[in-house]
């Protein structure tokens, strides 16, 4: 059995949804927990058909609680695993993503948005970020990648596994059905002859018999007392507090000279960058911010892009959900903000350059 | 007078004892007879031990082997996941009807039907114990909970779920399925100890459901409890083999 998926580098065009499945063979997932759901179903096609050829499993489960929750199982056997979902079945991964995030169990998921609230499409938009940064019983100390093409959601699914495992936090890999539908070239790679690769490590069922030769491994959730419950939770924000320098991450463009500052994300980002360079090439004062890591959110990055802003726009496939995560980063800050909201829909460059002349010239309030 | 006191099981984790559960509760007898069964067969360092949230929680802290809290009706997808991962531990899923019946059926029910190689324990008290005794999948017909105060009425919610017999039903070879009680412990001791082998040997699913006693919310005294699991119950609930492998029957 081979064990190596790639070696080298190798130019390859395919749908997101393969790239997904070459990233965790790459990154050295060893199996995939899922459930059929649209628009995600291929990154599962894609991983039965590759798996077996280099020794990695696969369970369809009954639901995406148990999807979430064999996964759980799976990590704590000390295995790199992950799990793929969308919609209605992200709003079912909370609760065992809610049972990750108290026990720093290091989950992947990818999410491939598509339309909500409800069953609404399998197509696409950008309104799940409330519930992948912030779903679950508790305060969201999760990591949250927001991808925008293929070459990121090859990079970005190897670089979960990484930060997953080194932070023990659940972290999701954030796209969406374009992205997951859609062919691009990018280069796949071998991240073992790249970079450093956190290696995993078991929780449960470590050499020795318990209370003989070792400790044994009673992993908790749940506390009889407010103060328990508290002092977990507090070391555990303090970790996530400290990790926050290390995980975030942007991009940024002609924030120095820039009088409209636009802040997109994921597969929009796209579409607004492509607008904003053109317009600044034409000589007119715009940049834009796009935010990586959705959480922990790059709030000092944000802040220092907007310095010299005269207006802000957020643009998005959803009613405000990337809005209400700047607005609250940007606290303080003295700036109008104006909003392009398209939830459930796709946004063009055009679109996007149409609506920034108008705050450029002042035609639009 | 010499006071003669019963030998705690190897594998239990004496500095948890004496154990949380009410006085006169069943589920410290269940998980005797798994501690026992776990000593007899020498797996203290393979057994992975699940517990769901209902009084199963009270159990987190109780053996000295590797144990895991999950979420009400979850433990069984939980304990799925480990076992894929890691095929040589020895998983325990320990619920109660509530969290194996209710709200985590469907896992019970695909685990089963996928032949999972684990090991359910399924404690019956006929009902929601931890959360002040309302009705359960395994509340009798009449009988009064919180949320059944005149009694369970069948018209209106059904009768009591047979649990090994499902189990039995919608299994192939392989599978173990039984219902012992804390009323008969060697007999219950028997089966737990049956379904972990048929997990051990790799045959499939093994799954144990034990009547329990819950004097809590029964608001039964000694005696009463008694007469209430070993005549009540039963006649609902019979004891036995549902399902065992070839060559495995006594
Ligand atoms: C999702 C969810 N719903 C409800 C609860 C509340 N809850 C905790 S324990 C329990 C019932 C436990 O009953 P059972 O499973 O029969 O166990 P017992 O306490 O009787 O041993 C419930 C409903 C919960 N913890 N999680
Ligand atoms: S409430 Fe019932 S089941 Fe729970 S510990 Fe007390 S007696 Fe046992
Ligand atoms: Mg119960």
């Amino acid at each position: 059995m081979n064990d190596k998926p790639i070696t080298g580098e190798k130019k390859v065009f395919m749908t997101g949804n393969e790239v997904v499945a070459w990233a965790a063979l790459a990154a050295g997932a060893e199996v995939m927990f899922g459930y059929p759901i649209t628009p995600q179903n291929e990154i599962m096609h894609y991983w039965t058909r590759l798996a077996p050829k280099y020794g990695r499993k696969f369970l369809q489960t009954e639901d995406e609680l148990s999807a979430g929750f064999t996964l759980i199982g799976g990590v704590l056997a000390g295995k790199k695993a992950f799990t793929a979902t969308a919609g209605p079945g992200n709003v079912l991964m909370q609760e065992p993503m809610s049972m990750a995030e108290a026990m720093r169990i290091p989950t992947v998921a990818v999410i491939q948005q598509r339309g909500g609230p409800s069953t609404a499409t399998v197509i696409y938009s950008q309104q799940e970020v409330n519930l992948t940064c912030f779903g679950g019983n508790g305060e969201g100390l999760r990591v949250v990648y927001s991808t925008s093409s293929h070459q990121e959601l090859f990079d970005y699914t190897i670089k979960a596994f990484n930060t997953a495992w080194k932070y023990r936090f659940p972290t999701f890999v954030l796209a969406d059905g374009y992205q997951a539908k859609m062919r691009e070239s990018l280069v796949i790679y071998d991240p073992f002859e790249k970079m450093e690769m956190v290696e995993p490590e078991p929780f449960v069922g470590k050499p020795g018999t318990p209370g003989v030769d070792r400790k044994p491994a009673h992993l908790r959730n749940a506390y009889s007392v407010e103060e328990e419950l508290y002092e977990a939770l507090s070391k555990d924000i303090a970790d996530y507090e400290k990790a926050v320098p290390e995980l975030v991450e942007h991009e940024s463009f002609n924030t120095e000279e820039s009088e409209l500052l636009v802040i997109a994300h994921g597969v929009v980002y796209r579409s607004a960058a492509m607008a904003v360079k053109e317009l600044a090439e034409e000589g007119r004062k715009v940049g834009y911010f796009r935010p990586i890591t959705l959480r922990p959110f790059p709030q000092e990055q944000l802040k220092e892009a907007a310095r010299k802003a005269k207006q802000i726009l957020v643009v998005e496939s959803a009613y405000g959900q990337l809005y209400r995560l700047v607005r609250e980063n940007l606290y303080g800050a003295d700036i109008p903000l104006k909003t392009m909201f398209m939830p459930g829909v796709g946004i063009t460059p055009e679109e996007v350059r149409e609506k920034c002349v108008a705050l450029l010239d002042g035609k639009e309030a | 007078m010499v006071e003669i006191l019963p030998k705690m099981p190897k594998s239990w984790n004496p500095e948890s004892k004496p154990h949380k559960f009410c006085p006169g509760c069943g589920h410290g007898l269940v998980l005797k007879a798994l501690g026992q069964a776990i000593d007899e067969l020498g797996i203290q360092d393979r057994v992975v031990f699940g517990c769901d949230i209902g009084c199963s929680l009270l159990s987190w802290d109780f053996f000295n082997v590797d144990t895991v809290q999950t979420h009400h009706g979850r433990t069984t997808p939980v304990m799925v996941g480990i076992k894929r991962a890691n095929p040589n531990l020895v998983v325990v899923a320990y619920m109660g009807d509530g969290g194996g019946y209710a709200i985590g059926s469907q896992h019970l029910v695909n685990a089963a039907t996928r032949n999972e190689k684990i090991t359910c324990i399924l404690v019956n008290n006929t009902n929601y114990a931890m959360t002040g005794g309302q009705m359960a999948p395994t509340t009798m017909p009449g009988q009064k909970t919180e949320t059944t105060p005149y009694g369970r009425d069948v018209e209106e919610t059904g009768y009591p779920m047979l649990g090994p017999e499902m189990v039995a039903a919608i299994t192939r070879e392989g599978a173990y399925a039984a219902r012992g009680s804390v009323a008969k412990f060697a007999q219950l001791k028997k089966y737990i100890k049956k379904a972990l082998e048929n997990q051990m040997a790799g045959r499939g699913f093994s799954f144990v459901e034990a009547l329990s006693t819950c004097p809590t919310n029964w608001r039964t005294n000694a005696a009463q409890t008694w007469q209430f699991i070993e005549e009540t119950m039963t006649k609902y609930f019979p004891l036995g083999e549902f399902k065992v492998p070839e060559g495995k029957e006594d």
